[in-house]
């Protein structure tokens, strides 16, 4: 039973509706399990590869091409922050799977620097799911996963997958960097699946 | 820009109550490149879902640990050794 | 190296503050009554953890400042900007409160005063804790060790224990302290205001082949920096231990 400190309340409020466990803030924390990488837009890419090998990719122009959307999530972290009514702007994968054939379930996200995180492809859809490269009006920071990251606000924030460089599509699910260390295999905020076996 | 890692001592609290010992001077190997050195140098990674600590050289993981509030998970598996030396009884 | 941590406690413990006292504008030291407590190494640190009335809690590292004293340990915190913790133990906790501490850990980043080399420490802002840790423990060993600090800080006004060094320094010839003003050097200093330098670390340190025993504290960049440093002026890196804060400096 810990001891309580008087006084000491902490940063976030706790006073609004949110996921189990989770505390509201205004800020928005930084949280890396690596250096960041540096990605040039001229040499950036985008590729879903599916179970059968075919490839498609995406240069940043092309996907600047697509049509995008403005949306306002609300961001859920595994390390107990939420931060409410964020704007965001990209391509939703909706768009980028549309010319894709696959009979695939399941989704393998790569990114630039080496984190991986898997989720099943119908989590990916249905307007769930974004390749998001500006938030609150400005180019994405690299801090924050730009040029471009993975955006899918209904499970916790390291399926977001920042610096996102890559799908493979698959009949198997294969866990990803956090997944493979201790965190739950699916991620949803609101049954409160953070670690496995939860 | 600003490195946002730390050192190995960061680690000392997590892995000391694992190890029942203190494990910043421990020396380990690097299962990528073959680096030897103590764990006090890794370049540790605080800010994330779970602490992270890379190798110095190459810059791999060589530890992993995400605490759960009943619960560690410890992957060593960027070690290809871990040298412990038991502490002396008492002072 | 042989021998670790000395004999301590592995988990959470309640620390109750026992003194509030101001070291700089922004820094506080806290002395805590933990009644396990045995002993130390200078060097090692707690991580203090706090946990609000609801249950929400969050732990942070801090760096041991006192000697070894049963029953009692001293952290000395730098209010971080926009912290979460440093303002709660620099402005709000005050004597009686309680908190929970686990330690003392690390047994890299330790001197022992049965050390017999000579030691340069240096500090970059508040990375001055450990190495104040050493020279405490030091004097109160009562060691001749030859032991010289250069101390890295903005300006005069942020020096942590400048009066008690001053003091030691004093009393003592065996420690000497020189200073690195980045900022702002006092009124009166025949010195020149900058940063930690080739030729700050000749003058303030010893010679590569006295082989002296080296502690790297501070902010990461600056860690970094001044372990190249030594390592160009001939020192060997296995003598150079380090400890890095983050680029908030703790």
């Amino acid at each position: 039973m810990p001891v309580i400190s008087r006084g000491f309340t902490g940063r976030g409020r706790r006073d609004v509706a949110l996921p189990p466990g989770q505390y509201l803030t205004e800020d928005f924390p930084v949280l890396s399990a690596g250096p960041t990488p540096r990605v040039d837009t001229g040499t950036w890419q985008f590729s879903i590869v599916t179970e059968a090998g075919q490839r498609h990719d995406w240069s940043w122009d092309r996907l600047m091409a697509l049509p995008a959307e403005s949306v306002t999530v609300d961001l859920h972290c595994v390390t107990k922050w939420s931060k409410l009514h964020t704007p965001w702007r990209g391509v939703a994968l909706d768009t980028l799977i549309e010319d894709v054939e696959s009979a695939a379930d399941y989704a393998f996200i790569r990114s630039y620097g080496g984190y991986t995180t898997n989720l099943p492809l119908a989590d990916l859809l249905d307007g769930q799911a974004w390749i998001a490269y500006e938030y609150d009006g400005e180019p994405l920071h690299p801090e924050h996963g730009g040029p471009a990251r993975l955006l899918v606000p209904h499970l916790y924030l390291w399926k977001s997958a920042k610096w996102v460089r890559g799908i493979e599509l698959s009949h198997e699910d294969n866990p990803g960097f956090w997944e493979t260390a201790g965190y739950h295999n699916y991620g949803d905020p609101w049954q409160e699946q953070r670690y496995y076996g939860d | 820009m600003t490195e946002t890692w730390v050192d190995g001592n960061a680690l000392g609290g997590a892995l000391g109550e694992i190890f029942a010992m203190d494990v910043t001077a421990a020396l380990g190997r690097c299962a990528g490149c073959g680096r030897v050195g103590p764990v006090g140098e890794a370049q540790v990674f605080t800010r994330a879902a779970g602490a992270v600590a890379r190798c110095a050289g190459c810059e791999s993981v060589l530890i992993r640990v995400v605490t759960a509030p009943d619960r560690v998970f410890l992957d060593l598996h960027g070690l290809s050794f871990l040298e412990l030396r038991p502490a002396p009884a008492t002072p | 190296m042989a021998g670790t941590a000395v004999l301590r406690r592995l988990s959470w413990q309640v620390g109750t503050v026992a003194e509030s006292r101001p070291e700089t504008a922004t820094a506080v030291t806290l002395a805590l009554d933990l009644p396990e407590w045995t002993t130390h190494l200078a060097g090692q640190h707690v991580d203090v953890r706090l946990t609000a009335p609801d249950g929400y809690s969050t732990q942070r590292s801090y760096s041991i400042a006192s000697a070894p004293s049963p029953g009692r340990v001293e952290i000395t915190v730098q209010r971080v900007e926009d912290g979460e913790v440093s303002p709660y133990l620099v402005d709000v906790a005050r004597p009686g409160d309680e908190l929970e501490l686990r330690g003392p850990i690390g047994g890299y980043f330790v001197w022992r005063a049965a050390d017999p080399e000579p030691v340069l420490l240096v500090a970059g802002g508040s990375g001055i804790v450990p190495l104040m840790a050493m020279a405490r423990t030091r004097a109160a060993a009562g060691s001749r060790t030859p032991m010289r600090l250069i101390y890295s800080v903005r300006g005069p006004e942020d020096a942590i224990y400048a009066d008690e060094l001053r003091r030691r320094v004093r009393d003592d010839h065996g420690l000497d302290v020189s200073y690195a003003y980045t900022r702002r050097a006092p009124d009166g200093w025949n010195g020149v205001a900058g940063r930690v330098d080739a030729a700050r670390l000749g003058a303030g340190g010893w010679p590569a082949d006295l082989a002296p025993r080296i502690f790297v504290c501070g902010p990461t960049g600056f860690v970094e920096t001044v372990a190249d440093l030594l390592v160009d002026a001939g020192h060997d890196p296995g003598r150079i231990r380090t400890e890095r804060f983050g680029p908030t400096g703790g």
